[in-house]
């Protein structure tokens, strides 16, 4: 006798506990091991690129808040250098610092709830994620301090941030700085040396670092492949060639190796908020620019390393109110390239390990 | 009157001398009826009691492990949510897929929850205290119990979702694979206390026989936990991953049957660990019996929940490989092991009581490390954080 | 071995069992807020605002709806027209904040609750009437003379037009130089 099977297509999203927002997957499955995959995106397309084209240079800040809500701040960033290069404006330095701590803290918060995440599509029942989230919350209180919002926070403005930071931001500030490397060490061992953890991660979507350039990919799964390359020191931005920091690299690419990576960013991250605090110079924040801001006409792309890879934008501008052009790179979907090469073979259980680990964000895939 | 099985069963003589006291005479002959019926509604009704407290035990011990308050809005401490809950799942729409087969998707809930109310039977609450002594205790537990994949099978086939079949055919693969180490386990068991009996087991325990089976209780509670589709073999209804497995496409109270079946299993599991491995509910006598019974078994509840807050879920084919390269051989080794030692001891006293004890608890932490060590084939040694200095690579890459 | 890291983690979350709790009982009590804090509904200084309408021009989303009557003149805080409408669609806003930024006479403020849900869509509409007669509490939001008064919206005190200060005077020079090109 013998028994014949059939693959099975099965819908994954866009509405699944674990597709990190409206992405779907359609992928054949036989029994659990998955045949094909078709990645279909789309359902949070909000048309970004063309409303910054009929919004001015200021309002567009807000639109870039909402691409990778996870991570606001580095996507203000990245928005504002390319604006100033158009406008070649100088930002005063206080603003460059200023800036710096607020795109580190976010890289930590955005990295907290990547690690949370992969965690909670592990299975761990919220644990680890709730823990990641206690720490997160209190960087957002930080940005609620700094800029009054949390997710949303449009806190910088073309020619550096919208304000100073009160003075209760820095005492809170130099506590967070304190407890959180302690905080680190619990996430350590409450999951890095967890034999469920390893067995799930390690092996799991290993990837060359040929493949990995060859997409295009950037960020932490680059790093994790082992090549040492970030946009903080290869192409340095606002202030980031004057601060000492180490760029942490694994050695297979594979999923452990990404949660690794992300890990040890986050003392970075910390440690380059401590350089910034210390350093901090007195002076004006913002350039005088004017809220109808008028670069002349010209183009500008400026990389910047945003928590999941690297983010630029693209701006070409005809001399008026607002941008002619806005491209945008988003590093969650170009991460997304070798999504097959990743996840055919694989179970149905690691393919949510694999994209939890990819750390995608719908808002940016979709733009 | 009484059927004979009750004779010395102290619960139902005490129900069957109050409901003779209460009775007039001339129904004397349906009085043991009358009590055989009240006892079975009173124990059952009591597991439709403790299971509801249980779920808010655990929402509540589950929020504090992670830094939450839990549910604590409705009466004292947010006793009352699990009937808030049911309430509304009461009066929540009831659907059903066009393309379920309708027969079989609305008998699945109460197919599975038949067996755990069936197993309740056997538990011995205390001394003297339990539905029944049933001589094949243990065997009508196994037989039982896994009735309850059946259900859950039924639910997933009948559902017409493809989520709910791969939970339901992750439920039958696991039954195969963990009810092997689950006898294996039992039986050495058995092999110690000479019968089936669940009463007698308790009885035959000179100390609990964790102390004397680690490796036994080890295999057992492994089991028991992927039975019970617990985490970390939660695979079943592995939310993350195939939304909520079998009953993705239940609503209403027929979910919350479902829930409820599964928490009461977990109950009544744990309430067999309690009994087989615990030495159920002996202690010392200045609490009753049955708050023994209820302290070891809160015991139990907690590791499980404590285990559950903790790890993160196993992957289906590790899950296998766990019962049948890990589990398996260790229950074999524990079945061989105790069956020497009862040869070498048949009856053991004091001195050699700690001998047993303490030789198997080294063959558990040999064996434990052997085998993990074998099939450890990855590295498992976590990376030491060091990092390593930065070759930024310029412009042309690779 | 294996069963260490288990066991780690085990230990982990056993001592985060006996931590105090890090979320709070929302209504009973709350978490700090701080005075930056963007909320919902918006203080306006009807006596302040000129009608100017740089807040609703400067709004992304165009959710301000301003109608003056230039016909009058009303001197209280500058040259000002009569205002005849003022409304905010919070039900669009997404608290931004650039109309607060943008208000040359201080007049607007970003609020400092978050409690303003409703039911329907039409009621997060806020209309001229609502504004004028709010307790106003502002957010410190871009306004550093709030801020360096030490003001704490949170604290309950409401302020009046004349407490709320002026962070920039609205001269023609400065004016220019924020609106027109460089
Ligand atoms: S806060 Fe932003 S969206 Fe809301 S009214 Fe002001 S400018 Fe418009
Ligand atoms: S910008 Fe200020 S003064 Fe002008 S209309 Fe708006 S609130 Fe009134």
């Amino acid at each position: 006798m013998s028994v014949s099977s059939n693959p099975v297509t099965v819908n994954i999203g866009p509405q699944h506990p674990s597709t990190h927002g409206v992405f779907r997957l359609k992928v054949e499955f036989d029994g659990e091991e998955i045949l094909d995959l078709e990645p279909v995106f789309g359902y949070l397309h909000r048309g970004t690129e063309k409303l910054a084209e009929e919004r001015n240079y200021s309002q567009v800040i807000t639109l870039t808040d909402r691409l990778d809500y996870t991570a606001s701040m580095t996507n203000n960033q990245a928005y504002v250098l390319t604006c100033e290069k158009l406008g070649q404006i100088d930002v005063p330095e206080r603003g460059l610092y200023l800036r710096v701590i607020a795109a580190e803290l976010q890289r930590v918060a955005a990295h907290l709830m990547a690690t949370g995440f992969l965690l909670q599509d592990m299975g761990a029942m919220g644990t680890p994620l709730m823990y990641c989230f206690r720490e997160r919350e209190r960087i957002l209180e930080l940005f609620e301090m700094l800029c009054g919002a949390r997710i949303t926070n449009s806190y910088m403005r073309i020619g550096g941030v919208f304000y100073d930071a009160p003075e209760s931001f820095w005492p809170a500030l130099r506590q967070f700085l304190a407890e959180m490397p302690e905080y680190i060490d619990e996430y350590e061992s409450l999951m890095t040396g967890n034999e469920i953890l390893l067995g799930r991660t390690k092996g799991v979507s290993s990837l060359s670092i040929e493949d990995i350039v060859n997409a295009s990919i950037s960020g932490p799964m680059l790093r994790a492949a082992g090549l040492s390359w970030d946009v903080r020191k290869s192409d340095p931005y606002d202030i980031y060639s004057s601060l000492d920091f180490e760029v942490p690299v694994g050695t297979q690419g594979d999923v452990y190796d990404r949660y690794w990576v992300r890990l040890q960013e986050m003392r970075q991250s910390l440690s380059l908020v401590e350089q910034c605090v210390s350093r901090i110079p007195q002076g004006p924040v913002r350039a005088e620019v004017p809220l109808i801001f008028r670069p002349p006409e010209g183009d500008a792309y400026v990389p910047i390393e945003a928590p999941k890879g690297e983010l630029g934008f693209y701006i070409v501008s005809d001399g008026g109110i607002s941008p002619y052009r806005c491209k945008i790179r988003a590093p969650s979907f170009i991460n997304l390239t070798l999504l097959k090469e990743m996840l055919i073979g694989r179970k149905m259980a690691d393919l949510v390990v694999i994209l939890g680990s990819i750390d995608i964000n719908m808002g940016e895939v979709d733009r | 009157m009484s059927p004979s099985v009750l004779e010395n069963n102290a619960l139902y003589q005490s129900i069957y001398s109050a409901i003779n006291w209460v009775m007039p005479d001339f129904l004397d002959s349906i009085v043991g009826y009358a009590a055989a019926f009240a006892m079975v509604m009173l124990v059952a009704n009591l597991v439709l009691v403790i299971t509801p407290l249980f779920i808010w035990f655990e929402r509540r011990i589950l929020g504090r492990f992670q830094q939450r308050l839990g549910p604590n809005r409705w009466g004292p401490f947010g006793l009352l949510q699990p009937i808030a809950d049911a309430i509304k799942l009461i009066i929540k729409e009831d659907i059903v897929p066009r393309g379920a087969d309708r027969l079989v998707f609305n008998a699945a809930p109460v197919i599975l929850f038949m067996p755990v109310m069936l197993m309740v039977a056997v538990i011995p609450f205390g001394t003297q205290f339990y539905l029944v002594d049933l001589n094949v205790a243990v065997l009508y537990i196994i037989a039982v119990g896994t009735l309850e994949t059946i259900g859950i099978f039924m639910a997933g086939w009948a559902s017409g979702n493809r989520y709910a079949l791969m939970g339901a055919v992750r439920s039958v693969a696991m039954l195969v694979s963990y009810e092997v180490p689950l006898v294996m386990s039992l039986a050495a068991v058995l092999l110690w206390a000479g019968s089936m009996s669940l009463v007698e087991i308790v009885d035959k325990q000179p100390v609990p026989l964790i102390l004397l089976q680690p490796l036994g209780f080890f295999v057992f509670i492994a089991a028991t936990i992927a039975e019970m589709n617990r985490a970390p073999f939660d695979l079943i209804e592995a939310e993350s991953e195939i939304v909520a497995g079998y009953h993705t496409e239940y609503s209403g109270m027929k979910f919350g049957v479902f829930q409820l079946a599964e928490f009461a299993s977990v109950v009544v599991g744990a309430g067999f660990i309690t009994a087989i491995f615990l030495k159920g509910a002996a202690g010392w006598s200045f609490l009753p019996s049955p708050a023994w019974f209820s302290l070891k078994w809160l015991a139990v509840i907690f590791c499980i929940i404590w285990i559950r807050a903790t790890l993160p879920r196993v992957r289906v084919d590790q899950v296998m490989a766990f019962a049948w390269k890990f589990l398996l051989p260790l229950s074999a080794i524990n079945l061989i092991l105790v069956a020497v030692e009862m040869v070498i001891w048949p009856s053991p006293n004091g001195a050699q009581l700690w001998m047993i004890g303490l030789i198997n608890f080294a063959v558990a932490a040999v064996a434990i490390a052997v085998l993990a060590t074998a099939l450890g084939h990855r590295n498992f040694a976590p990376r030491s954080p060091q990092i390593p200095t930065s070759t930024v690579v310029g412009e042309k890459v690779v | 071995m294996y069963g260490i890291g288990i066991a780690k983690g085990l230990l982990v979350t056993l001592r985060n069992l006996f931590r105090t709790p890090s979320t709070v009982q929302y209504p009973e009590e709350r978490v700090e807020q701080h005075s930056r804090f963007r909320g919902q509904e918006f203080s306006w200084y009807e006596e302040r605002c000129t009608g100017c309408a740089s807040c609703a021009k400067y709004c992304p989303l165009g959710i301000i709806e301003i109608v003056t009557d230039p016909s009058q003149q009303a001197i209280q805080d500058g040259d000002k027209y009569a205002i005849e409408k003022f409304d905010i669609d919070i039900g669009r806003c997404m608290y931004c904040g650039l109309c607060v930024e943008a208000c040359p006479y201080d007049a607007l403020f970003m609020g400092s609750g978050f409690e303003r849900a409703r039911y329907t869509r039409d009621e997060l509409f806020i209309p001229m009437e609502e504004l004028k007669n709010a307790t106003k509490r502002p957010s410190t939001w871009f306004r550093p003379q709030l801020e360096g008064k030490g003001y704490d919206p949170q604290s309950g005190q409401p302020l009046g037009w004349k407490d709320v200060g002026r962070h920039e005077a609205p001269d023609y020079e400065a004016m220019q130089r924020r609106w027109a090109d460089r």
